[in-house]
Parts: structure tokens; C-alpha cells; sequence
């Protein structure tokens, strides 16, 4: 198996506090793994370092995306070498519409990557054809990116521009929290469809229920900024059952 | 050859006592500089003009004069005194006096200015041949002196007057008589004062009762001399039933010194006439550091003269390193409706002070104001807007909506509206925001894969959306890339 991320004893320190704290972890191609921890254990912040932020003091350790040093790259790079973060917060950009935005999106990363862009209808068709797989209305191709989205249409719309964007690693940051059971199966949806021998998945969730339509193959939790336990999917339910705490201690 | 003789007649008639004549240098024709009585009868006569023509420039002038210890100072912009005297008021290319009848008649040199501007004139007919939609007609105005018409002998089979409005001055004397200075009179400040002494030309448009104009109508405006001022007078009458959609573009090469251009534009619509006009204004800004740079002090005014008319100012503004600038609207007729949408640019150190203002006398009139001021580097920018109710103008409405969008910590956006209702049964209503570009918003946009610049691009053409839709699609395009442009390096 084909290594596609390798985390080495990251150390991140964001304003005088220490975030992540000697954290490795390994992501094959064709795996998708759950990360799942308490509040404030430093998901997010994972999430969001390996996508590009800098707003941490400090960082140390190593990141390997596709063989090759991940701090070397722009964001933008990230994202046009396959590297795809779904925000927990996604951000709202008034009066752009959502098909402008991923129709800019797309070809930027097309023209980074010396590929040919999409003309307008090429796009529009390919644009219908996801928004089917993902039983969403193509009415949302008008409605500026993000604004008056309810918290369901704000993560569909992530699962959206990820099946648009076509990447090779996806991180899904809490992109099941706040769905009822429908949007849940939309977005699990996307996901399945999405992952292929190929690629591989981050699934950042606290619960259960998006894991079970998922299958994953591993499950990390972390802790006090270190994955403090690996396992297989069992672990996950074990989680539900004795909770944080009762993992934690007996790791 | 004639042409320079008769040249050196007007300008010995016109300056007795200046004994150099003019200056000219290789390709330039330009008065002494400085203003006085003189350099005002020179342009008329450059001009040929008739002498209410010039009476009127004189009384321009001494009203000017009465004003000019008092150029007004309310404005949000900071400049060194400007030196009137150290300014030419007339440049021509040398060759005007040829009188192009056609395009294969201009200089060469510059029909290569006008393409590096993006508009090949010589293109211009060919093109409006096969293209369904976005016909334009360009009247060039190159420093002074229009060089080129096209589309005038198209348009002449309608009836529309599409000229320089020197040559308007000639051929249609009644219209330009009973008009110009009927909307903004010669002493409705300092700059209009200024600019209706020494216009030097500009455009006329005349659309008669009845006629839509089949395309769009256009003006490219250039300063091109080093020292001039360009002060051109635009004059636009819808009579009845009309309609006309007019799109003005400006630009200027990069000088060092500062630059002024005071222009003058009016508007007239009658009854059930209809008058969009649409500003990209990019005038050179200055550096960063703000050295040079436009002084760009303009005033615009329509007039809803009739029932039912309407008139509409769409202006995105990126260049001038000062603006000041109130394309405003006098709601007179009943049921007349006027609007203002205007997206403006401050980066570096360049000043803007734009508004509008929206006048209501008639019955039911309606306005709307959408204002959007983006501010960056160093840049200021004061939204400056009146919208009045007279007495009489019963179940009128206003709208405005003034958005700031600020980019970086060191600019800033300002918002001063005034509001004077004097009818009980009028509404206004104004909404105003501030916001920023947030570090959230420039990440999401580059995980998707757009570099910082594209980044600021798309948010900013969000942030204009509701005024670009406003302008036709070609002005649109050339308004984003504008957009762009202009706040190039606005973020590290």
C-alpha cells in the first residue's frame, strides 16, 4: 500500500499553547480513517495545518504529502496537487455564486496543474451531473457561496465542491455535525463516492453514526495533542460505549 | 500648411501680448500656459465658435475668477494647492485642423494609442457588422479635440446627433443653446465654473422623440500632453420617448506631475426618456508612494425633466489619485426615476470623496443609491451623499445602500449622508455596512486553490456584484480586470 500522508511528531503551538504535541500518523491510498477525540483535543487545528494555515507561534516535526514536504507547499498548491479540506465552518463570499466559485476554483487548480480548463458548458454539464449524485437541486448553482445556507446546505455544499474538485485526500472536518438524518446520508454518500483504491479520506467526526454508513478502515483518537490509540472500526464503537475518558485511561 | 497659419492668426488675434505664440512640440499644439481672458477667446476661436459662445466662456471665466480664492474645501482629500496658472487649458494634435472625414485620415500614431487602450477603432465598424449585440459607437476624444466618429452616418439615419460638441456648437447651435449650462450652470462651483470657460470639446449627443438608440454609444477619453488639463464637456439631450445608453472610459499615462481634469457632464431626459450612462474611470492613480496622479474633479448632473423619465449613473471608479465626483440626478418630472450605482477604489495612497446626490420635486419619484467604496494600501475613501425631498414631492422614495470594504489595517472608509426630507408622505430609507476581507475568507478561497490575488479578486467582484451587473457584459469585463488591477499587491 501506497503511502499518501505521513505525520511525524508534529508539534504546533498556537498563541503561548501548545495545540499538538508530538502527533504521527499514517494515511494510506485507498484507506479512510476517522479521527475522533474530545473537544479541544487539536482536530481542527490538524485539520486546518495540513490544509495550509500559519496562524500557529510555532511547528515542528514533518508532513509527507505524496512523497514530498508538505511545508514546502503554497495552499493553493496543496489543494491543486489533491489535498481538499470540507471546513467545519465553511465561509460565506457575498455575491459570488456557488457555480462561479467552483468553476474558478476547478480551473485555477487546472491551470496549476498545466491540465486544460473547462469552458462554461463543459463545466455546467459536469456541474448537474454531481449535484444529481448527490440528490441536491441545482437551484443552489445561483445562491452566493455560503450565505443564508442552513447548517445542512453549508456541508452538503463542501461535499459538493469536493466531488467538483475531484481530489486525492480529502479531510472532512465535522462535516456530519449538525445533519439530520437525510443531509447525514448525502454527505456519507459523497464520501463513499468519492473514495477509491486511489485515495484516501480524514474523516474528522465525534459520533458513531456517520461511521456506520462509512466503513472506515481505521479509527485515531486523539488527545492532549498526540493520537493516544489506533484501532480498527470496533474502536469506534467501543467509544460510544465507554466514552473519552474510559479509552483515554485504558490507552 | 494652412493649417498653421491659420493657427498663428487665432492665437495673434487671441494673444496679442504673449509673444512666443504658441508651444509646439513635435506633436502637440498647445496654448501658453496659464488662464486668463485670452487663453479663453483662444480656445473659442480654435474652435470657430459664435460669439454667445464665447460671452458665455468670458462670463464663465469672471465667475470663476469671483470664485477662485474659494475652491471648495469640504471634501475627505488632502493635495497641495493647485497652481492654475501652471496648467495648459488647450491641447490638440497638431494635424486637427485636417478635419479626419475618416478613420484612414488619423494619425497613425494614434490609432496605435487608442489600440494599446483596447479599442481599435478601425475594428470598430468591421466588428459591429457581424456582432449581434455590443455595438458601440466610439467618439474619441484624444487630450482636447475629437479625432474620430464612427458610426455617425448609422446613427445620422436616425436622427441621433452623435458628435464633438465643438462641431455640435456649429451644426445644431439652438440645441446646444437652449441646454448646456441648463443643468449645471456656470457657476455652480468652482470646477464647472473652470471647465465652462475653458472646455476645449467633448461629446453631444442628441436622441430624438421616439428613437432607441440601437447601440451603445461610447467615449474614450485620454489625457495624453504632459501639463494639461482636460476639461471636457459632455451634453446628452433624450427628448421624448427616447431611450440611450452611453459608456464613457478614461485612462492616462503615468507622469509624474499631477494632473487635472475637470470635467462637465449633463443630462437631460423628457418625458418618458431614458439615459443610462456608465463611467469605468482609471485614470492614472500615482504611484504608491502617491506621486502623481489624476486630480479628478468632476461634476455630473442629469435632469429628469419630464414624467416618466429616468436617468441612471453606473460609475466604477479605480483610478485618479483624487476623486471628486457626485453624479447626481433632479427628479423634476412626476413618476421620474433616478439611480446611482457606483463601485469605487482607493489603493496606495489614492483619495476618493463619490457620492451622489438625488434631488426629488415631482410626485412619486424614485431613487436608489448603491454605493460600494473598497479601500486598500494607504487608500481613503468617503461615500458623500444628499438625497432631498422637496416640499412637492408627494409618496416619493429613496433607497440607499453604502458598503465599505476595507483591505489591510492602514486605509480607511467613510460614509456621510445627508438626508433633508420636507414632505411628510416621502420615505428614505439608507442602510450602510463595513466589513473586511477576513484571513477566513482568503483561506477558504486558496484551499480551493486560488492564490491570494485571485482570492481578493473574487471577493472583491462579490462584494460589486450588485453595480457590474449594471453595466453592459464588455464594460463588465474590462471592470473586473480593473478591479483587479487596482489592488494588485493589496495583500501579503
Amino acid at each position: 500500500m501506497e503511502v499518501l500522508l505521513e505525520i511525524e511528531d508534529l508539534e504546533v503551538e498556537i498563541e503561548e499553547r501548545k495545540i499538538l504535541d508530538g502527533l504521527s500518523l499514517t494515511l494510506n491510498r485507498g484507506e479512510i480513517a476517522a479521527l475522533m477525540g474530545p473537544n479541544g483535543a487539536g482536530k481542527s487545528t490538524l485539520a486546518s495545518i495540513l490544509a495550509g494555515k500559519d496562524n500557529y507561534k510555532s511547528i515542528k516535526g514533518s508532513i509527507r504529502y505524496l512523497g514530498k514536504d508538505l511545508f514546502k507547499m503554497s495552499i493553493e498548491e496543496r489543494a491543486s496537487k489533491g489535498l481538499f479540506l470540507a471546513f467545519q465552518y465553511p465561509v460565506e463570499i457575498p455575491g459570488v455564486a456557488m457555480s462561479t466559485f467552483v468553476k474558478i476554483a476547478l480551473n485555477a487548480q487546472k491551470r496549476l496543474r498545466g491540465e486544460k480548463e473547462l469552458d462554461a458548458i463543459e463545466f455546467l454539464k459536469l456541474a448537474k451531473i454531481k449535484a444529481k449524485e448527490l440528490h441536491m437541486s441545482e437551484d443552489f448553482f445561483k445562491r452566493p457561496v455560503n450565505v443564508g445556507f442552513s447548517g445542512g446546505e453549508k456541508k452538503k455544499a463542501e461535499v459538493f465542491q469536493m466531488s467538483m474538485l475531484d481530489p486525492i485526500l480529502a479531510i472532512l472536518d465535522e462535516t456530519d455535525s449538525g445533519l439530520d438524518v437525510d443531509a447525514l446520508k448525502v454527505v456519507a454518500e459523497g464520501i463513499k463516492n468519492f473514495q477509491s483504491k486511489d485515495r484516501g479520506s480524514l474523516v474528522i467526526t465525534h459520533y458513531q453514526r456517520l461511521l456506520n454508513h462509512l466503513d472506515p478502515d481505521t479509527v485515531h483518537i486523539l488527545a492532549d495533542g498526540k493520537i493516544v490509540k489506533t484501532g480498527d472500526k470496533t474502536l469506534a464503537s467501543l467509544l460510544e460505549e465507554k466514552g473519552y475518558q474510559g479509552i483515554i485511561e485504558a490507552a | 500648411m494652412t493649417v498653421d497659419i491659420k493657427t498663428i492668426d487665432a492665437v495673434e488675434k487671441a494673444t496679442k501680448e504673449y509673444k512666443y505664440g504658441f508651444v509646439t512640440d513635435i506633436e502637440m499644439e498647445l496654448a501658453p500656459k496659464g488662464l486668463n481672458k485670452d487663453i479663453v477667446r483662444f480656445i473659442s476661436s480654435k474652435n470657430e465658435e459664435p460669439t454667445w459662445l464665447l460671452d458665455w466662456r468670458l462670463d464663465s471665466y469672471e465667475k470663476w475668477l469671483k470664485m477662485s480664492s474659494k475652491n471648495p474645501k469640504w471634501a475627505n482629500i488632502h493635495h497641495p494647492p493647485i497652481n492654475f496658472e501652471d496648467a495648459y487649458y488647450y491641447a490638440a494634435p497638431k494635424k486637427e485642423s485636417d478635419k479626419p472625414g475618416s478613420l484612414d485620415e488619423i494619425d497613425p500614431a494614434i490609432l496605435r494609442t487608442y489600440e494599446k487602450l483596447g479599442i481599435p477603432l478601425k475594428e470598430q465598424e468591421f466588428l459591429a457588422g457581424i456582432a449581434g449585440s455590443g455595438k458601440v459607437a466610439v467618439d474619441a476624444v484624444f487630450d482636447s479635440v475629437s479625432v474620430a466618429t464612427t458610426f455617425k452616418s448609422k446613427l445620422f439615419e436616425l436622427g441621433i446627433i452623435f458628435c464633438p460638441i465643438s462641431e455640435a456648437v456649429k451644426e445644431h447651435p439652438d440645441l446646444v443653446k437652449k441646454y448646456i449650462g441648463s443643468v449645471v450652470p456656470k457657476n455652480d462651483n468652482f470646477y464647472a465654473a473652470l471647465n465652462s470657460a475653458v472646455f476645449s470639446d467633448g461629446s453631444f449627443v442628441y436622441i430624438p422623440e421616439g428613437v432607441k438608440c440601437p447601440m451603445d454609444l461610447s467615449t474614450y477619453f485620454r489625457i495624453n500632453a504632459a501639463d494639461t488639463g482636460q476639461f471636457e464637456r459632455t451634453l446628452i439631450i433624450a427628448d421624448k420617448g427616447s431611450h440611450v445608453s452611453y459608456l464613457e472610459g478614461c485612462t492616462a499615462p503615468m507622469r509624474d506631475e499631477n494632473q487635472l481634469h475637470a470635467a462637465v457632464v449633463e443630462l437631460i431626459a423628457l418625458e418618458d426618456a431614458v439615459i443610462k450612462y456608465a463611467t469605468v474611470q482609471n485614470w492614472y492613480p500615482g504611484d504608491e508612494k502617491g506621486k502623481g496622479g489624476i486630480y479628478n474633479f468632476v461634476t455630473k448632473r442629469g435632469a429628469c425633466r419630464g414624467k416618466n423619465s429616468k436617468i441612471s449613473w453606473t460609475q466604477v471608479e479605480t483610478g485618479s489619485a483624487i476623486t471628486w465626483k457626485y453624479p447626481s440626478v433632479i427628479l423634476q418630472g412626476d413618476n421620474s426615476v433616478g439611480e446611482f450605482y457606483s463601485v469605487a477604489v482607493s489603493n496606495n495612497k489614492q483619495q476618493a470623496d463619490t457620492g451622489t446626490k438625488m434631488i426629488h420635486m415631482g410626485k412619486n419619484t424614485k431613487s436608489t443609491i448603491i454605493s460600494k467604496g473598497i479601500s486598500a494600501g494607504y487608500g481613503q475613501q468617503t461615500y458623500r451623499g444628499l438625497v432631498r425631498m422637496q416640499a412637492k414631492a408627494d409618496n416619493a422614495q429613496n433607497f440607499s445602500q453604502c458598503d465599505s470594504l476595507l483591505i489591510g489595517d492602514k486605509c480607511g472608509g467613510h460614509t456621510v449622508p445627508y438626508i433633508d426630507s420636507r414632505n411628510s408622505s416621502a420615505e428614505v430609507a439608507h442602510e450602510a455596512t463595513t466589513s473586511k476581507i477576513s484571513d477566513e475568507q482568503l483561506f477558504y478561497c486558496q484551499q480551493r486553490g486560488l492564490d491570494s490575488e485571485e482570492a481578493v479578486a473574487i471577493i472583491v467582484n462579490g462584494f460589486c456584484r450588485e453595480v457590474l451587473k449594471e453595466l453592459p457584459m464588455e464594460f463588465a469585463v474590462e471592470a473586473q480586470k480593473l478591479l483587479e488591477i487596482s489592488l494588485e499587491g493589496s495583500v501579503g
